[in-house]
């Protein structure tokens, strides 16, 4: 029998067995410590991820790395610990190109899963928009390599029959990128390949044909917390006070009019709505220029180009909040996909040397009147500061009202679990 | 019984053909300057391995080239002692007389041009290597010979130098600890009279601590691994010197490497060890040779191999290891997957080398200079050694000076000594901002010029805890282009497995571009303090908890430059935007 230890975790004391992987230990003990690259217990421990970071006796590391030992003082819960990991979560996403609802894994995906449980609503980091490949040329597998963290685990897990490597990490610093051997990846079995596609946290593995959509509300993460330490959000009833009417002004940057097709959709709540607030600028009235201060700003959609810019700056000029709606005001989101290469090769690609043009008379349109287009899709924040930010794509219409609710009257809310999206 | 596929050596230690990796791909390296994809192939079959972990070995080393090199393949130190003293016009002169641009070969794949990160030839920039023989002062004429000759079918082994060793400082007017004579035999002959145990001792009265830059004590170290069970035990020498601006180790390892091999044999009695590795790197290739002769000097002498230095049952002999170009390679555990022949990524800390290291046996990692003092504490005793520095520093210190001062060199000073004093020995007439221990040290101002530099110091004020490396910068150096300097070798050198590294030198990088570029407010300065706290708390291994730390200390020391280069931010918008620069690209196309 195992020799029993004695530990405290943020004051509690814990009993455990001697040696065991601190992750799992205070996983038994419905202490919640994110982690991505830990899967199983394993002799050598992956360690990559860090997302696990506590301290242990006064130390910062990981706890995946940590046997339990008697006498062991660990904190988790602690605010500053709170933030380093959620900001590890958020280095994920700016690092690579994550278009959830383009995404086959997305409501499965452990990434996504954690950004949700650490109330990742935007990045504190400079998106870098390299340009990772999707690589398709193995036999039953493709490796989407914007989405990968490098988490080691299909280098680790995933062998052959006669044990060699499928996958090897290659190149070095930040060039590294996870490689597939296309010749050991046509050796494995139906099987062995769904489960690569299994282990790994995000979508970055994808088996042709086993991913088809499953539609919301099926998938691992839609619902509801996976977390046995999850504290579900309450519902507050509505408040009876009489509310002051205030002046919102809404725009559509570089961005699909989805985010204000989704703020339709609080249904009969639009009465309210009406009575309630006054709409300046906006699409939803067609007023093209500002007529005054308002009380708030929704801005959806980047910059794409030097109108969108005027228009950011207008709005930063004339509401006392401002508020990015959905993942492109927020970082860019799909029309970031070009950020990848430069802007003259898009152009090229459009105008130039597209199929369908005819080459005597093709040009790059170009004329005063017409907005200039930037060298990237900037979020809004790089642009101007932005006071809130409202993730999904769209974000759900609730998720938005409350917010709008609470700004601008202060109304106290929560957000549920799956309202809290990306997709 | 011996396995097959395992390389068995003289004293009966026996190491697996895979560890045999670096070497092989070197071998194809310099016959046919690139490798292939047959090459890869091949070697996976061999090794009984997937091709892509192969591969993965491959491009992790920067010296291994999947295309063509060029045969004479030229490597230009791009490190800040270089660019300092003519980078750019090494680089245009190199690409005019060779035709080759900078980061390809020339159209007959006859010269290859390449920059690498220091060279360790600080003390004598510009300097380059070709075909890995050292080229050192060089200037626009002398490359337009150099290329001449080669073209005229000259062997770069006439043409390279021969780099000087300058030994400025041998801690005042007494002899020093490390460059005193030195015959073979000094110091293993005293392993007869004393045992595994007085050597530990020896080394605990000293306080010897490690010298590659982390000072752990090193008694501990060895008794740590003298404690695990009999057994293969193996000794790692570190010759790796990745630390840009050290070159403390290569002078160790040109005036003195008896004292290396001697340190190295000792701590094998002292542990128990029968196997010793030493892993020196790429860039010091020209080394090999010399070292391949004076291990078999030793052999011949039966002061290595088996029954050695006159011990009976005593068998240990030392292979030598080439690195093939990586930093963190320099990490002891990055160091033990190298020789093992993989990638080199360091090891979580859920074994410490000493438990766990080299093919999973215990194992001492130490460094050139801390196996040249046990040397000598051997050879004179522990009261000379005592008798240098001050107290709870004693013994002295090797410090490698180069930058902005007139006598760049190796300086072995007494521990104790004051940046003023160090500084007004090397000539450095305008000094400005002082970069101790490389880029992963930190930054000093003249504020720190009546600070001691020492391991621990006596009255526990402040000190400089000194690695071995000095790099001097006048006021005609631009912060941030030192900044960005560094922060582009991290970004490079990076092993890649663990988030806050890996991305985190990246992002780091694009706010010290925003500072360059007048883009950045006084909340782009909080972030860069709050990101690098966060690499230095959540990164796995060393190169991410210290990459930042220049930076760091740069940001207080230097406070009024970095106000002097952001703005407040503007009030309406809260944010800088340079509209006219996002827009200049699509500024092409007006017709
Ligand atoms: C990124 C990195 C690079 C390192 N490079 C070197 C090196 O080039 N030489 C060295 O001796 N130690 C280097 N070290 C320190 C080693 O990990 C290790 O601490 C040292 O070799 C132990 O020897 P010592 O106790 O004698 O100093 C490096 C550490 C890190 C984190
Ligand atoms: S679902 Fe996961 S892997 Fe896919 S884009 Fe979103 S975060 Fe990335
Ligand atoms: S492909 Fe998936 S499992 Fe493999 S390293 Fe990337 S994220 Fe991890
Ligand atoms: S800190 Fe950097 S070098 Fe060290 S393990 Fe992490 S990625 Fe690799």
């Amino acid at each position: 029998m195992n020799k029993h230890v004695t530990l405290s975790i943020d004051g509690r004391t814990i009993l455990a067995d001697e040696g065991k992987n601190l992750v799992d230990v205070a996983a038994e003990n419905d202490i919640f410590i994110p982690s991505l690259c830990y899967f199983k217990n394993m002799d050598q421990p992956l360690g990559t991820c860090r997302t696990c970071t506590c301290k242990v006796n006064g130390r910062y590391g990981p706890a995946c790395t940590e046997k339990v030992r008697e006498g062991m003082v660990i904190e988790v819960g602690t605010e500053e610990l709170k933030d380093m990991r959620k900001a590890l979560v958020e280095m994920m996403f700016a690092e690579g190109n994550h278009i959830c609802p383009a995404c086959e894994k997305s409501g499965d995906c452990d990434l996504q899963h954690m950004g949700y449980e650490l109330g990742i609503s935007v990045s504190r980091f400079p998106h870098l928009f390299t340009d990772h490949k999707i690589d398709w040329q193995a036999r039953r597998m493709l490796l989407e390599h914007n989405r990968c963290i490098k988490c080691m685990r299909c280098v680790e897990e995933v062998r052959t029959d006669n044990g060699k490597r499928v996958f090897s990490y290659q190149n070095r610093g930040n060039d590294t990128l996870v490689g597939i051997d296309y010749e050991q990846e046509a050796l494995l079995s139906t099987e062995q390949a769904r489960e690569a596609m299994r282990i790994c946290p995000t979508g970055a593995i994808i088996v042709r044909g086993e991913s088809l959509g499953k539609p919301f509300g099926q998938r691992k993460f839609d619902m509801k917390s996976t977390r046995t330490d999850f504290i579900p959000q309450r519902a507050y009833a509505k408040s009876s006070e009489t509310k002051e009417k205030k002046r919102i002004a809404t725009t559509s940057l570089a961005g699909c009019f989805g985010c204000h097709m989704s703020m339709l959709d609080i249904d009969t709540e639009l009465l309210e709505l009406v009575e309630l607030v006054e709409f300046d600028k906006s699409p939803i009235n067609d007023i093209k220029k500002f007529s005054g201060r308002c009380d708030l700003g929704i801005i959806e959609g980047g910059c794409c180009n030097d109108e969108n810019i005027e228009t950011l700056r207008a709005f930063r000029e004339h509401c006392d909040i401002l508020v990015s709606v959905g993942e492109c005001a927020i970082w860019g989101g799909l029309p970031a996909m070009r950020n990848q290469l430069p802007l003259g090769e898009c152009l090229e690609e459009a105008y130039l040397n597209c199929s369908t043009n005819d080459a005597e008379t093709a040009l790059v349109p170009y004329h005063k009147e017409l907005p200039k287009l930037l060298n990237r899709v900037y979020a809004c924040r790089e642009v101007v500061k932005i006071d809130y930010n409202i993730p999904g794509c769209p974000p759900d219409a609730q998720h938005i009202w409350k917010a709008v609710k609470n700004l601008l009257w202060g109304e106290k809310f929560s957000i549920l679990y799956n309202e809290f999206k990306y997709d | 019984m011996v396995q097959q596929g395992t390389i068995l050596h003289n004293t009966g230690f026996a190491e697996p053909a895979r560890t045999r990796m670096l070497d092989r791909l070197w071998e194809i390296q310099n016959r046919q300057r690139f490798i292939s994809d047959t090459d890869i192939r091949r070697l996976a079959g061999e090794f009984s391995i997937s091709a892509i972990e192969v591969e993965g070995v491959v491009s992790f080393y920067h010296f291994f080239h999947r295309k063509h090199a060029g045969k004479f393949t030229i490597y230009v130190n791009d490190s800040m002692t270089s660019r300092i003293s003519g980078y750019d016009r090494i680089i245009r002169a190199f690409e005019r007389e060779t035709g080759a641009r900078h980061g390809t070969t020339d159209a007959t794949e006859t010269f290859g041009l390449y920059a690498t990160p220091c060279i360790g030839l600080c003390d004598q920039e510009p300097a380059a290597l070709i075909n890995f023989h050292p080229f050192t002062r060089l200037n626009a004429l002398r490359i337009r010979e150099i290329i001449a000759a080669l073209k005229k079918g000259a062997p770069v082994e006439t043409l390279c130098d021969e780099p000087a060793a300058p030994i400025r400082y041998t801690a005042g007017e007494r002899p020093g600890i490390f460059f005193t004579a030195f015959t073979p035999g000094d110091a293993v002959s005293k392993l007869k009279t004393n045992s595994p145990d007085t050597i530990i001792g020896a080394l605990k009265t000293t306080k010897l601590a490690g010298r590659g830059g982390a000072f752990y004590p090193t008694w501990m170290k060895w008794q740590a691994a003298a404690d695990q069970p009999t057994g293969n035990k193996v000794v790692i020498c570190n010759a790796d010197e990745g630390e840009p601006g050290t070159f403390k180790d290569r002078i160790l390892l040109q005036k003195v490497p008896e004292t290396v091999i001697e340190g190295m044999t000792a701590c094998a009695r002292a542990i128990g060890a029968n196997f010793g590795l030493i892993y020196l790197r790429a860039e010091y290739q020209w080394l090999q040779k010399p070292l391949l002769e004076l291990l078999e000097r030793y052999r011949n002498k039966k002061l290595l191999g088996r029954d050695c230095c006159g011990l009976k049952d005593f068998h240990f002999d030392i292979r030598l290891q080439i690195g093939a170009g990586s930093y963190v390679c320099g990490e002891e555990t990055a160091l033990i997957e190298s020789a093992e022949g993989k990638r080199g990524e360091p090891r979580t800390k859920w074994f410490f080398p000493v438990q766990r290291g080299y093919l999973q046996l215990p194992t001492v990692v130490n460094n050139v200079e801390t196996f040249s003092a046990a040397a000598r504490i051997l050879q004179h005793g522990v009261e000379n050694y005592q008798s240098y520095g001050i107290e709870r520093s004693s013994g002295t210190k090797l410090i490698s000076v180069s930058g902005d001062c007139r006598k760049p060199g190796i300086y072995e000073i007494n521990w104790g000594t004051t940046l003023r004093q160090l500084l007004s020995l090397c000539e450095a007439e305008h000094p400005w901002y002082i970069q101790e221990s490389g880029p992963s040290g930190t930054v000093l101002s003249l504020d720190d010029l009546d600070v001691p530099i020492a391991m621990f110091d006596s009255m526990l004020t402040q000190h400089i805890r000194c690695g071995g490396a000095l790099t001097i910068f006048s006021k005609n150096r631009d912060i941030i282009e030192i900044l960005l300097n560094y922060a582009d070798f991290y970004k490079k050198e990076s092993c890649g497995i663990c988030t806050p590294c890996r991305a985190g030198n990246f992002i780091v990088e694009r706010k010290l571009e925003r500072i360059r570029d007048g883009l950045a407010t006084n909340e782009d300065l909080d972030e860069l303090r709050q990101w690098g706290r966060l690499m230095r708390m959540t990164s796995r291994c060393g190169l991410g908890k210290t990459a930042t730390n220049s930076i760091e200390t740069a940001l207080k020391k230097f406070a009024y430059y970095f106000e002097s280069h952001t703005d407040p931010a503007d009030k309406r918008l809260n944010m800088k935007f340079d509209l006219e620069g996002a827009t200049a690209d699509y500024e092409a196309y007006k017709s």
